[in-house]
């Protein structure tokens, strides 16, 4: 939390002054479009105010950062810098001194201008961003602030312009959780939404498993085999404290109300799997499932009101909701002899999940109403654990297509697939957060 | 009058044990319900016939059970091996035994960690349905987090597809 203040306080953001459409004017992008047509977008180096060596170095970092993370959310085509016809250093950044003939003549339809100072360890940056056609500036900010903080002003800005395009928040502000066994052992590990500075946050010597984030990003709940049984541990963050459900049996697979203090997790002290309703600080509120047998990875509709889960009820694993106001329980999938992992959509609409097909796992995407399972990988061998971004519109997943488990993302819709980091050992179980950092 | 009694404790250990093998749950409890009066049913399912004593030298802690993959019904040879184990848990009286539940590598990991319990629970019913005192076992599942054979081919799934049984005397 202070250092979400220290952030406010060390970046300055003020509004260009000028003409500025809202969103609404625009065609913003339908994230919900299977086929998604790519905007072209061209992020020229940014034009530098005073022209020395350090801040042409700079500069650059901060342009190419500004277009790989606009690249990372899969919405743009990214325009070859080699084919502008534009100098940053001669030619001006703002509507008045812009050709936007230039432009539109490479086939941008989206420009991205920057002009940056370096002075000692302060920065200033003004980031326009232009429709071609209609030649006119659609968004325009001023950042002032350390240049240590660069990355955390470029992925504002960003984020304006998803907000801008999409009218959602977009993903510039989620983390994403992880098991990696580079030590030796299965530990929790955290990186940035694009891979950015992974760091291990648990240090148990022992196998831990199944990260997940409260909605707000202040807790993560995780199992641990550090006292021995597989325990559920809900830690605060902040605090780096930690309470433990320790019952006899597992107590494994949480996953958080939203917005709530409270998560589901399967335990099994009666004897038998069944999943449970637990607050924050790990007591038991209540039974949510009733069924000899195998219960496992709860996770929410959006809305907090259903559950959907694993059971092998009908004998073999498969993906079934619960609906928690009326207890109704509908099987959901149908197709494919083994189906786990299930991941709801924060856009409520569809499913992911796990599909063991073939002696390989497969990611799957399916309508809440059991309708349209889509198979979205389809590189050998196992593709497993998908888990949405805050926005619905990426899914990140592991698989082992290049030999070790690594973490790799993908659009809703199966596209853009790609790794996301490369650390030692191999990594599994990905948790996407919500937005919780400010950027 | 003793005998019968030590017929009805035995069905009546039987039955838990019988609900875990998923195979024949719904026979298993179809069964209970009828024969109760009856000393007939006993002799249609006849209870495990306990082995007097282990095979000399036998060690609990090296013979592993074996299950079908995504199944944790006791086949057979693991009620065998069950058997002398409950054999030998009648000779060491003061031993206790953890017993850990796995499964291969295919399938998730989550489901897995469940799968393992489920196989450690059905090893541990059928000890108790022999006459093994509970108290004496406990059970805990690594899943497929600690694989006893490493390669993706059958031959490796099978090995890992296990209850192991490790003795504390």
């Amino acid at each position: 939390m202070r250092r979400r203040i220290k952030l406010y306080i060390l970046i300055m953001s003020v509004t260009l002054l000028g003409p500025s459409l809202s969103w609404a004017e625009y065609d913003v992008i339908d994230i919900t479009k299977p086929f998604l047509r790519k905007i072209p977008l061209a992020v020229p180096l940014f034009k530098n105010a005073v022209g020395s060596g350090e801040e042409e170095q700079s500069s650059q970092e901060a342009a190419e950062f500004l277009s790989d993370s606009l690249d990372f959310t899969g919405y743009f085509k990214l325009l070859d810098r080699g084919a502008f016809l534009f100098d940053p250093e001669t030619n001006g950044v703002t509507e008045t001194d812009l050709n936007f003939q230039n432009w539109t003549v490479v086939g941008a339809e989206l420009l991205v201008t920057g002009y940056y100072r370096l002075n000692g360890d302060d920065i200033s940056i003004e980031l326009r961003l232009f429709d071609t056609f209609k030649a006119r500036r659609v968004l325009g900010k001023k950042y002032t602030g350390k240049v240590a903080n660069q990355r955390d002003i470029i992925l504002r800005f960003c984020t304006e312009v998803i907000k801008y395009l999409t009218g959602g928040e977009g993903i510039f502000g989620s983390e994403i959780a992880f098991v990696s066994n580079g030590t030796g052992n299965k530990e929790i590990y955290i990186s940035a939404f694009d891979g950015y500075n992974p760091r291990r946050l648990t240090t148990n010597n022992a196998i831990t498993l199944f990260p997940a984030w409260s909605s707000d990003g202040k807790w993560l709940a995780f199992t641990s085999y550090k006292a021995g049984n597989p325990d559920l541990y809900i830690r605060d963050l902040a605090k780096a404290q930690e309470s433990k459900v320790s019952k006899q049996g597992i107590n494994i697979t949480p996953a958080w109300a939203p917005g709530k203090f409270e998560l589901a997790a399967t335990l099994s002290f009666s004897g038998d799997q069944e999943i449970y309703l637990l607050t924050g600080s790990g007591k038991i509120i209540k039974r949510l499932t009733k069924s000899r047998g195998i219960d496992v990875t709860p996770t929410w509709s959006p809305d907090g009101k259903k559950i959907a889960f694993v059971s092998n009820r009908s004998g073999n694993a498969q993906i079934y909701i619960k609906d928690l106001a009326t207890g109704r329980v509908n099987r959901l999938t149908y197709e494919g002899q083994k189906n786990t992992q299930p991941s709801w959509s924060p856009r409520g609409d569809k499913i992911a999940y796990t599909s063991q097909m073939d002696g390989e796992h497969h990611i799957f995407t399916i309508g809440t109403d059991g309708q349209n399972p889509v198979q979205l990988t389809y590189e050998p061998r196992d593709n497993e654990s998908p888990s949405w971004s805050p926005d619905g519109s990426l899914i990140v997943f592991s698989s082992d297509r290049e030999g070790p488990n690594r973490i790799y993302v993908m659009t809703a819709f199966g596209t853009d697939q790609r790794r996301l980091l490369v650390l030692a050992g191999e990594q599994t179980n990905p948790k996407w957060s919500m937005n919780h950092q400010n950027n | 009058m003793q005998k019968k009694t030590w017929l009805i404790i035995a069905l009546l250990l039987v039955i838990p044990g019988l609900l875990f093998t998923v195979g024949c749950q719904k026979k298993a409890v179809s069964q209970a319900k009828a024969p109760a009066p009856a000393p007939a049913p006993v002799e249609q399912e006849p209870a495990p016939k306990p082995v007097e004593k282990p095979p000399s030298g036998w060690n609990i802690s090296q013979n592993n059970i074996y299950f079908e993959f995504d199944k944790s019904t006791l086949t057979p040879m693991a009620q065998d091996t069950l058997m002398r184990h409950a054999a030998w848990l009648r000779e060491n009286p003061n031993a206790t035994v953890t017993i850990e539940g796995h499964a291969d590598e295919r399938g998730t990991n989550e489901y897995n960690l469940a799968l393992g319990e489920s196989r450690a629970l059905a090893a541990k019913n059928y000890l108790v349905s022999l006459g093994v005192s509970a108290s004496r076992l406990s059970v805990i599942s690594y899943g497929e987090e600690k694989p006893a054979a490493m390669g993706s081919n059958e031959e490796a799934w099978a090995k890992n597809r296990r209850a192991e049984f490790k003795a504390v005397k």
